[in-house]
Formats: C-alpha cells, structure tokens, sequence
C-alpha cells in the first residue's frame, strides 16, 4: 500500500512537470496551428536561466522568484522568436514553419552552449523542501508535493484565464475557429504573439521547475519534446484540461511499467498514444471538429505537369554531371554524392506522400531503416547477395508500410503524423530490444557491396542507378492515374470520394509505396556505410526528412531533390566549424523566411514565375477555402 | 539563386584550397584523422582533444615522427555512426591521412571498426568502450586502448566480491553498453561469489531515467548492493532522488566509471559518497611522468585533466610510436607496429596485446569521496588492465578474426 502511494506520488510530481512544458505547446498549437518543435529548447533555456538566477538570488525568495523570472525570460525569448522567424511565415504551407522551429532548435543548442559551456549543471535543492515526509512509511520527496501542488495552481490558473478573463476567451475562441476570431474584428497578431508568450512562459517555469529534481543539460530539448507532444496529441490538441489527464496518465504509467516492465520505458507511451489515436482519433478531451487540421488554404498548390523538353534537358544534365563525379576531383567526391543520391531519395519518397499526397508522415523513417535492416539482416544471416538484397528491401519496408498505414490513413493532419511516429518509435524499440536479432543499439555490422561493387566508384554508380531509378519511378507515378488519383484525395477528399475513389486505398497504397520507395534509399544506405545502427530508424532521422522536403519546397517534384542536396551539402560545409550547428540554424531559418514555398519556391520567385503563380493560386485558395467549410 | 551560385562556388573553391592546401603540405608532416562527438559530447572531447594537443605539441617540438610533424585534423561524428563513416571516408580520400583515431561512443566505434576493416586501414579506438570492437567484431585494422567495458566490470567485480555482499540490484541505461556491464558484472561476479543473488535490475532509457520510480524500484528490491551503470545527467538525477529516499543508506553502490572528474564533478558537492567506482584521481597520483603531464597540460589550457584529455594524450603517443616503429605510413607496416606495441604513458607501460588488440591501460578502482565541496576518489589503486582480461583461450573463442 505504501509503496503503492509513494509511486503513485512520484507519477504524480514527474507529471507536474510535463503538464507545465506540454500545456504551453498546447496552446500554441491550439490557436496559431504551429508545430513548434523548438518547444522542447524553450523548456531547456528555463533550466539554465533558472540556474544562473537560482545562484545570485539567495534563500526561499530568491529560489521562488527566479522561477517566475525565468517564465518571463523564455515568455520573452519566445516571443522573439515568434516576431523574427514564424511571423513571416504563418501563410506558408501547413505544417511548413516546423522546418522555422527545427532551425531554432539549433540555434538555442549552440547559444546555451557557447553561454553555459558544455558541462551538465546540476539543479540546487528548492530552500525548505529537501527532504522527504514518511508517507504509509515510504519516503516521499517533499518537492514532489511542491511540484503536484504547482502543477494544479497552474491548471486553476489557466482555467481562470480560459473562462474569466477577455483575453483568454479569445484564445479560446481562435482554437476554434481561427477565421472567424479574425472576422470579427480581433487582432490576430496580438493574439499570436500573447500566445507565444504564454507558451513560452510555461516552458520557461517548466524547466526552472524541474531543476532540484535534475539540472540543466544540453539534451533537455529533445528528451522533453517527444513526450510533450504526445502528451498534448493523446489529450487532445489546443486542451488544456486533456493535456493535464494526459501528463499524469503516461507519468503514471512510466512509473508503474518502470516496476513491472523495466524494459518496457522505451516504448510505452508510444505504444499508449497509438492504441489511443487508433480507438479515438482526436485525443482524449480533443474536439473531432476542431482537431481536423485544415491547415492554411491560401496555398494550394498548382496541378502537377510533366517536364517539359527543357525540364528534361536539365534533369539529363544532372544525370550526366552525376555521372561524371567519379572522373572529377578528389576521390571523396564520390561518397559525398553517394550520400546526397541516397537522401535525395528518401526525401523524394516523403515528399510523395507528403507533397503530393497530403499526408506528413513524422515517422518515416521507421521505412528508411526499415529498408536498411531488412538488406542488414538478409546479409547476416541467409548470405544473401547485396543484388538481390537491395530488390527484396524494399518489398520489406513496403510491406511494414502497408501494416502501419492501414491504421494511420484512417487520420488526418497533426493526429496522422503522431501516430506515424508512434509506430516508428514502436519499431525503433522493438530493433533497440530485440538484441539478438538486430544486436540492439551495437547494430548490424559489415554489410558491405559484394566484390564486383566494393571499388567506391563502382558502387557509386550502383547508388546513382538505384537511386535515380526511384527518383524517377517515383515522379512518374505521380503523373499515372493513380498519382492523379492520390492528389484528388489531397485536395478533396470528399469530391475523390464523389467520384468513386476509395480515398483509403489509394492513400494506404501511396503509403506502402512511399515506405518501399524509403526502403530502397536505406538499402543503399547500408551498403554505403557497411553496418546499421538504430539511429537509422530514429525520431531525428524522420525529422531529417521532413526537413529536406519543406526545404526543398514541397509543392515541387523537384522540391526534395533540392531540399535534400542543399541540405546535406551545407551540413558537409558547416560542420568544420564548432558552432556549426548554429550556422545551419541560421541557414535553415534565413530561406525559410526568404521563401515561405522552399528552395525551389525561392528560384520560381526570382524567375519572375512566381508572381504569377501567386495570383493563379490566390483565387484557388478561396473555392479551396469555400469547400473546406 | 544568387546565393545559391554562391554557395556552390564558395564549396568548390573551399574544396579546390583544401585539396591544394593539403598537398602542398603533403610533404612535410604526417596526418592523422580524429573523429569524435565534438558537438555532442563536448564535455567529454574538449579535454580529450586538449590532451591530443598536448601530446602533438611535445611530440612536433621534439622534431616530429620520420622526420616530419605530425598534424591532426578533426571531424564531428554528430553523434551518428552514417557520419562517422563519411568522415573517415573524408579524411582517407580527401586529406590523406595516415590513420584514423577516436569515437566516444560505441556505435561509432563500431561503424569505424567495420569501416577500417573493410577499406583496410588502420583505426586507433581511443574511447569507445564495446567489447565487440576488438572481440567479436574485432579486426587486423583495428586496436582499442581505453579499458573496455568487460575490463572495468571485472574490475569492479574482483572489489566487490571482497566486500561479500549477498542480494544485489543493477541499473542500467537500457542500450548496449548497460546491457554489457551488467552481464560481465553478474557472471563474474557469481564466479567469485556462487552464492549472490540478484534480486532485481533496472533499465531506464538513456538520458531519460525517472530517477524517483527508479529508486522506488530499486529499494522495494531490497538489495544489500546495487550495481550501477548510469551516467551523466542519469546518474545525477539517481544520486539525488537516491540520496533524498535514503536508497544509498546502508547499501553498497558499485559504480562504472562514477570516479571520472567528466561525470564526478558535475555533481560538486552532490558527488556520491562511498560507492566504489572506477575512475581516474588526477589530482593524487604522484607518479613524476604522471605530475609533469598534469603540470603541463594546466600550463598549456588553464583548466585540468579529465581523463578524456589523458586518452587523447595517449592515443597520439600511440600514433607517433606506431609511425616510428613501422618507419613509414604506409598501412600494413603500421598494423604489424601495432601489435604488440609498447608505449610509455604518463601511468606507465601499456601494450597493444597481439591477441586481440586490445591495450593494458588500466583504470583507477577506489571508494568516492566528497572534499570541499568536490567529488573526489579515496583508498583508490590503479588496476592494471593486462590483469582483468580473460584467459588466451577464452579470447581466441570470443574473437573469430584470426590477426
């Protein structure tokens, strides 16, 4: 009973705290639709200040009032960044400004860096609340109460500021319809930039929160981020009330698997936040209206052609200046492009179903290394030729694909991309646990190209072959029937449906064939590198994919191809300097803002394209605007 | 598009002074490769790359190696063990090196240890601490100096059969290295010790412990002793939730590398007391070779060593030793240097063992501390790695590469 209690409470304090950083979010997202991934840096930025302010202010004032320092501190922070990066760039593509707040990731890792120094901080204890009460005979962290206790004065807050105050009942208003909040009158821009703030400001008292129970290192901002959103997903987007049942139910179920299922810590809450989006796709206490993600209509993207003779000529060109890599420069100059060739397919395969299908996937490369693993495992343990390892890869990941996507398809917007990524952390797990078979985090080694391929050139134009196959493949399927038949779900789900398409079928199908597709580029990926490891399949790498796309421009075929090129050939750049992480950063941010469409939107705009582009789209985005109602 | 161009002209013309740059100097120093989390892990390879420079320095004032000085040039992993590869592809095939050296963490030791075997050159694993690296996917190519994880369980197994403690409970972060610890731990501490008893083990995410459920767990267990395998911001987060429930009270901690001043003295005054742990007190050796390296490195960087900055050290003693004896850079000459090599570092002796590459460096084995406001590591010995290793035979079964 008393070990019962105690666990309980512990459940109880750690969900205090990811209550404070996931209502934030919550919020944002609620009103302004941002994906904010910078949140996490948000939450690592309160650690640090807080410890800074903690060690001048002395004793329990001193302790209490540089938490509330810190909330206006990161609120501030915040809201600067919401001025500078995502203001100009709320019209863009759904989902676009996630590529903003990636880059802000980077630039708040190598800022605290370059302030605090790489050493982990450890947090001071909170004045008076050290030691422990005896409750049923357990001991129990008086500062766990003090963090229960914070959590609910905070949610009595944020429910007297929902329902009392003016401001509160516009956010309110704009979670729910955002338009119509702007119709009548109120000002947006304020509304986001308090919103910011607010967030910000949680985040903030979050991480100062937590600092006697921790400190402050410079892998906060990724740990926390993962199980913030799928505490804000499971409770459903934009509430406050669902973010707080949430918080405590995947605490508590983290404390309780930590004493029955050690092992199980891993993949708990994914599993949990899967089984919930299956049964109740809108989340706990989220609203099926509301949580539909509509996105932002003002760009529709325009149809699809096939190249034309001068598109042609430049695609042959790239082909032939790949082609001619092995016979310039240093030798280096192969492994390079042999990397770029591989990335570029994977971004081509999202971006088939992301672009062209409408459906962002936050996990795929669960397919990616999927894809790897199986060529890896056909390697080790039937022998298998690399020639026949790279066909059957992508059958593997395909078929992973088709499993995972028949319950993801069934979702839409924000709630489709979590549950993708739940699966993927789910596979990630199962390759991190199954030790014997994968050999967990000590990978796959030694799959290398067989001897006619192990010369780098040779293999190069392997990867060039391969992977221009299915950059190829994959622009002509979009100009099939088929390829025509997924875009009409992406634009109209409903006239798909009218017009007999089984919106299901072709969307599961363009995710079984985006997933192969992911495979293959893994399969390459492996022979390159000769071993696999689980970083493969990992959050980050699906990220890394997203990224490119969005960078590239997602409403281009081209778009990956540049995304992924431009990317991976900056990361090579940059990544000589110490602080490189902050130039890309820096990058990442400066395009995003240039052009709200990517890469490739960036070279139509000075091609004078654009302009007229715009107002082509303008008067779409209203009949678009007009049936999303 | 401007920019674009730009960018691209400003890679080619970078790549074009690189190549050029590198050639020019093709002629008078020899280069070696270091790759490692430098972004991150810096905490841990700031000082280890301080230590190489350390021993660069000495080594080049001294003349060089054949002749010519040595030059290091780095690459961040980014924590990825794809990257690791392309760096040493880079390195190889761009700038020339002679060798590679480095990795912190053990896939990216790993990817490399693959990588050299397959391309066939040579890769000095400075710290990565898998056993697979120089057993079961060990190399002709590949030689590991740092004290491996088997080395530093048994170790700490060989103390704490001694103390004969009876129910023990182990922590683990939930990955290959943890998972390592605790089997080599238990099986040999169970030889020591037949009738231990192992009543609970725990494996929380890395850099994701719930330390207070943790904890909980732990002493609901009731161990007489827990064997520890945490780090980092992990271990701090135990220590204290440990230290506030009263876990620590009456049991005995055993600790994988809790010694160390890079995971020690984050924790200032907080620092465990009284586990015994495996690390590395700088500040109390007294060995002359030992205190002129740390006179040295404090002149020459204003902070003091962490035992990353005595691996990079030591790691290019390494290199240069192995340039000397093979007399040139070609690959097969350095890795017939390599076995068997003997290298004279600030703790004394060590050797790159024929049998499995692997080095005798040993590591520091004592009870942790806390004095004026530090952690610190008291009644402590240095182990000698040659004396923790299994038995010839065993070696031979647990690496299939014949050389």
């Amino acid at each position: 009973m008393g070990f019962f209690v105690a666990q309980l409470l512990t459940g109880m304090a750690n969900a205090g705290a990811l209550f404070l950083v996931a209502s934030g979010l919550s919020i944002i997202f609620g009103v302004t639709r941002v994906v904010n991934f910078a949140h996490g840096s948000f939450y690592m930025l309160g650690a640090y200040i807080a410890y800074t302010l903690m060690s001048h202010l002395p004793g329990a004032i001193g302790f209490w009032s540089a938490i509330v320092l810190t909330g206006i501190a990161v609120g501030l922070i915040g809201l600067l960044v919401e001025i500078v990066v995502l203001k100009p760039i709320y019209r863009a593509p759904e989902l676009y400004q996630l590529v903003a707040t990636f880059g802000v990731i980077l630039v708040i890792q190598d800022a605290v860096r370059y302030v605090w120094g790489p050493e982990d901080l450890i947090g001071p204890r909170a004045p008076g609340f050290g030691g422990v009460v005896s409750i049923f005979g357990q001991s129990v962290p008086t500062y766990d109460l003090v963090l229960i206790a914070l959590s609910l004065v905070v949610l009595a807050a944020l429910w007297a500021l929902f329902n009392k105050t003016r401001i509160g009942v516009l956010i309110r208003a704009a979670t729910q319809d955002r338009e119509m909040v702007g119709a009548l009158g109120v000002n947006q821009t304020l509304l986001f930039s308090a919103v910011f703030f607010l967030g910000s400001f949680l985040a903030g008292i979050g991480g100062a929160a937590q600092l006697p129970k921790g400190g402050a290192d410079l892998t906060m901002d990724l740990n926390i981020i993962t199980a913030v959103f799928v505490v804000v997903v499971i409770g459903g987007m934009g509430s406050i009330f669902g973010a707080f049942m949430a918080s405590v139910l995947i605490s508590e179920l983290q404390v309780f698997g930590v004493q029955l299922l050690p092992q199980s810590t891993l993949v708990l809450m994914f599993v949990v936040m899967a089984i919930i989006l299956v049964v109740r796709p809108q989340g706990l206490f989220g609203r099926p209206d509301a949580a539909v993600y509509q996105g932002n209509s003002a760009m529709v993207p325009k149809p699809l052609k096939p190249l034309g003779l001068a598109g042609k000529l430049v695609g042959a060109a790239i082909l032939a200046f790949l082609a001619f890599i092995p016979f310039y420069g240093d030798n280096f100059l192969v492994f390079l492009f042999s990397d770029i060739i591989i990335f570029c397919l994977f971004a081509a395969s999202l971006h088939f179903i992301l672009g062209i299908g409408g459906m962002a996937s936050f996990g795929h490369a669960a397919y990616y290394g999927g894809g790897a693993y199986v060529a890896a495992l056909l390697v080790q343990y039937l022998q298998t030729p690399m020639e026949l390892a790279i066909v059957l890869a992508p059958l593997g990941a395909g078929f992973l694909a088709l499993i995972i996507g028949w319950f993801c398809v069934r979702l839409s917007g924000v709630y489709f991309a979590m549950l993708t990524l739940a699966f993927a952390q789910v596979v990630w797990s199962v390759v991190v646990q199954w030790t014997s078979l994968t050999g967990g985090t000590d990978g796959i080694l030694n799959i290398w190209p067989s001897d006619w391929a192990s010369d780098p050139s040779v293999f190069y134009y392997v990867v060039l072959v391969v992977g221009a196959g299915g950059i190829i493949a994959l622009r002509a399927m979009a100009h099939t029937p088929f390829g025509y038949a997924l875009r009409g779900t992406r634009d109209s789900s409903l006239r798909a449906e009218a017009i007999g398409i089984h919106v299901r079928r072709v969307q599961l199908l363009a995710f079984a064939f985006a997933g192969a597709m992911a495979g293959l580029a893994g399969a390459l990926f492996v022979f390159a590198k000769g071993s696999i490891f689980p970083t493969e399949l990992a959050i980050s790498r699906s990220f890394d994919a997203l990224i490119m796309v969005f960078f590239g421009g997602v409403q281009s075929l081209g778009g990956p191809i540049a995304g992924a090129s431009v990317f991976t050939l900056l990361q090579d750049w940059l990544s000589d300097f110490t602080y490189w992480q902050l130039l890309l950063g820096v990058a990442i941010i400066a395009v995003v803002i240039l052009s709200p469409r990517g890469i490739t939107g960036l070279l139509e705009t000075t091609g004078r394209i654009g302009d007229r582009f715009r107002t082509a789209t303008g008067s779409n985005a209203e009949v678009a605007g007009k049936e999303a109602r | 598009m401007t920019g674009l161009r730009n960018f691209f002209a400003t890679v080619l013309a970078s790549a074009a002074v690189l190549g050029a740059v590198s050639g020019a100097m093709a002629a008078d120093t020899i280069k070696i490769g270091d790759i490692n989390s430098y972004t991150g892990m810096t905490a841990f390879t700031a000082p280890y790359k301080n230590g190489m420079m350390l021993a660069l320095d000495e080594i080049n004032a001294d003349g060089g190696v054949l002749g010519k000085k040595l030059k290091l040039i780095t690459k961040d992993d980014k924590g990825q063990p794809g990257e690791a590869v392309k760096a040493a592809q880079e390195l190889f095939n761009r700038d020339g090196v002679a060798m590679i050296t480095g990795a912190t963490l053990s896939n990216v030791g790993l990817a490399l240890t693959s990588y050299a075997g397959q391309r066939k050159h040579l890769y000095i694993a400075s710290e990565p601490l898998a056993d697979a690296v120089v057993w079961s996917e060990g190399n002709r190519y590949t030689f590991r100096l740092r004290p491996s994880t088997y080395m530093q369980a048994a170790m700490l197994a060989d103390a704490a059969a001694k103390e004969n403690k009876k129910r023990w409970a182990t922590i683990a972060p939930n990955y290959s290295y943890g998972k390592e610890a605790v089997e080599a731990f238990e099986k040999l501490l169970k030889e020591k010790q037949p009738d231990v008893e192992f009543v609970g083990s725990q494996w929380p995410g890395l850099f994701k412990i719930d330390a207070g459920a943790e904890v909980q767990a732990l002493a609901a267990a009731k161990p007489d002793a827990i064997f520890n395998v945490t780090f980092g911001s992990d271990l701090a987060k135990f220590v204290r939730e440990g230290e506030t429930r009263g876990l620590f009270k009456d049991t005995l901690v055993t600790s994988m590398l809790t010694g160390e001043p890079e995971y020690m003295d984050p924790m200032k005054a907080e620092a465990p007391k009284n586990w015994l742990a495996t690390g590395y007190p700088w500040y109390a050796i007294e060995e002359k070779s030992h205190e002129d390296y740390v006179a040295a490195y404090k002149k020459k960087f204003g902070d003091y060593p962490r035992l990353g900055s005595l691996v990079g050290y030591d790691t290019i003693l390494t290199a240069a030793a192995a340039l000397k004896k093979a007399g040139s850079t070609d690959t097969d000459a350095l890795v017939e240097a390599m076995s068997g090599l003997t290298i004279d570092t600030p703790l004394g002796k060590v050797l790159y063992r024929p049998i499995d590459h692997q080095s005798t460096m040993g590591a520091f084995v004592g009870r942790t501390a806390v004095k004026d406001g530090k952690g610190i590591m008291v009644d402590w010995s240095y182990k000698d790695g040659a004396d923790f290793l299994p038995s010839d035979a065993e070696v031979k079964k647990l690496r299939p590469a014949s050389d």
